[in-house]
């Protein structure tokens, strides 16, 4: 057996155990599983293997295999996680795997959550309305500098572990009132596009609920692309909204540029 | 929308985390704890707030940070900063009168309202929530307000809480610069730089360099335009105040501990416990 520590590479097969949340909307209980683990090997790869050798009847949602999808979201030993970007090697190897669905979200089978509700929010938001164009051929002139930030809120493959972790779907339950940091990120990236005209400010306050976001900060902590949601995207969709209904001296500058 | 029914409840504190999500909260609540404790009884003290200055000729004028700007000194106290003589009138006179009771609701503020404070004494001192992923106190529930609702929609007032804190910074920027001087008895000022100079000189660059890196500050010089190429001026305040918001929680730490360790140090010196060493 390997003797690799958790977090190097491991170069030896290996038998590792696995709870793995079995059930439905009904309710369900984990069931463990023995798994041979070989070099190289992720989360997903075990879960196939558990499918392909031990229980053909468990449920699990993936496609790419490469943290391009953003399908395979679960909780691994308790974490919002991609199961086919955590390897095996950096989890500890004396310890058994926990596996278990998305918890913000309703339950389908097994590791498999209804996220249905991620797309219903985002057909809510005002869509991209861009100014006329600059150019007589019907293109616009844009620089690196103006679209810099929007491009990173690009980079997200709506694997919705950010609404996952978040405490105000996860713990609160807010899905009526608070769109979550998914989405948030996808009004920053509108928002802060200079060819765009639109003004979703007024939403964010009033229906999306970006006050409920207390800056935790466990949205920017899961994801997996790295994006900086709570600093580069909901803090200054926050000060936008302060801008906007609280601080009464641009409220008074607005009112005199009219 | 419709209302979706979640799969598992989590009690308090429940997760099926294994790594040591407690340890960060822990330490947040320790060192601000710590901070909150010694400042209060600092600031009640209104004693050993300086050192130098026509009271005590020869040594280099420090002026604790928890003490300035000095409004009105304390009773029987000449430190030489005060803007007026004697107390205020209007003090309450059952009131223990302390400059610093003057002072610190300003810093205190602008640390409060400060984003990276709030994401993180939320976790600390009221679990809301403890640690990503790790069960909240059941009592809120449903009843979660954020900062959407009275109490805590009062933290968008941190841009202003800002102004106050930009000023202090020029405030307290003198302090260093005065520190570099000391008065003989004759009333005449030399100059010199002792450690206490250099503790007072890099206790405003700490705290500059946590307030320039503030988000609200961020925005205003630049953030709330979608047009960086329209101005080449937004354009680099904006990265530059970026590179230091990207820093903001190192600021905030180093400058808490260090602005605290400030007062410490005047404190002792004041006391006669420790030596302001001349450098020259």
């Amino acid at each position: 057996m390997s003797s690799a520590p958790a977090g190097t590479t491991s170069t030896e097969t290996r038998i590792m155990n696995f709870r793995v949340w079995r059930g439905d909307a009904n309710g369900g209980a984990f069931v463990e599983y023995s798994v041979e683990v070989t070099p190289g090997m992720v989360v997903l790869d075990c879960i196939h293997k558990i499918q392909a050798e031990q229980a053909q009847d468990l449920a699990c949602r993936w496609n790419c295999k490469a943290g391009k999808c953003g399908s395979c979201s679960a909780e691994i030993n308790g974490k919002p996680s991609l199961m086919c970007m955590t390897r095996m090697d950096t989890l500890p190897k004396d310890e058994t795997v926990m596996v278990e669905p998305m918890q913000a979200f309703p339950i389908l089978r097994d590791l498999v959550t209804d996220v249905s509700w991620n797309y219903e929010v985002k057909k809510k938001i005002k869509p991209f309305k861009p100014r006329a164009p600059d150019n007589a051929d019907g293109t616009w002139t844009t620089y690196q500098v103006d679209v810099e930030r929007a491009q990173e809120f690009r980079k997200c493959i709506e694997c919705f572990l950010c609404q996952d972790v978040c405490h105000v779907l996860r713990d609160h339950h807010k899905h009526d009132e608070f769109i979550g940091p998914r989405f948030l990120v996808f009004t920053a990236a509108l928002e802060m596009n200079p060819l765009d005209t639109e003004d979703r400010i007024a939403d964010l306050k009033k229906r999306d609920g970006i006050g409920y976001c207390n800056i935790g900060k466990c949205c920017t902590k899961v994801c997996p692309e790295h994006i900086t949601i709570t600093d580069n995207a909901i803090i200054p969709l926050k000060e936008r909204v302060v801008d906007e209904f609280y601080d009464p001296i641009t409220r008074l500058f607005r009112m005199f540029k009219g | 929308m419709t209302k979706i029914s979640l799969p598992q409840a989590r009690g308090f504190l429940q997760t099926n985390r294994k790594d040591l999500w407690w340890l960060q909260p822990l330490v947040v609540l320790l060192g601000f704890g710590a901070f909150i404790v010694y400042s209060t009884w600092a600031a009640l003290q209104g004693s050993h707030y300086f050192i130098g200055g026509p009271s005590d000729p020869g040594a280099q004028q420090l002026l604790s940070p928890f003490y300035s700007p000095v409004v009105w000194d304390a009773a029987n106290l000449k430190s030489g900063h005060a803007w007026f003589e004697g107390l205020p009138a209007w003090w309450p006179a059952w009131m223990i009168f302390s400059p610093a009771l003057l002072i610190l609701p300003f810093p205190g503020l602008f640390r409060f309202t400060c984003y990276y404070y709030r994401g993180a004494y939320y976790k600390a001192f009221w679990g809301d929530p403890v640690s990503c992923a790790v069960g909240e106190p059941k009592f809120r529930g449903d009843n979660y307000r954020g900062e959407e609702k009275f109490p805590l929609i009062f933290q968008n007032v941190h841009r202003y809480a800002l102004y106050i804190a930009i000023v202090f910074i020029f405030l307290l920027a003198f302090d260093a610069w005065t520190s570099l001087w000391n008065v003989d008895s004759t009333g005449a000022k030399h100059f010199g730089v002792s450690v206490g100079s250099l503790v007072l000189t890099m206790n405003v660059v700490l705290l500059g360099g946590y307030t320039f890196g503030c988000h609200c500050w961020r925005h205003l010089v630049g953030g709330k335009h979608d047009c960086m190429s329209c101005s080449k001026m937004r354009q680099n305040a904006y990265s530059r105040v970026s590179w230091l918001n990207a820093r903001h929680m190192l600021f905030a730490w180093m400058s808490l501990f260090w602005v605290g360790f400030t007062d410490v140090y005047v404190r002792l010196c004041s006391m006669g416990v420790w030596t302001d060493y001349r450098i020259f």
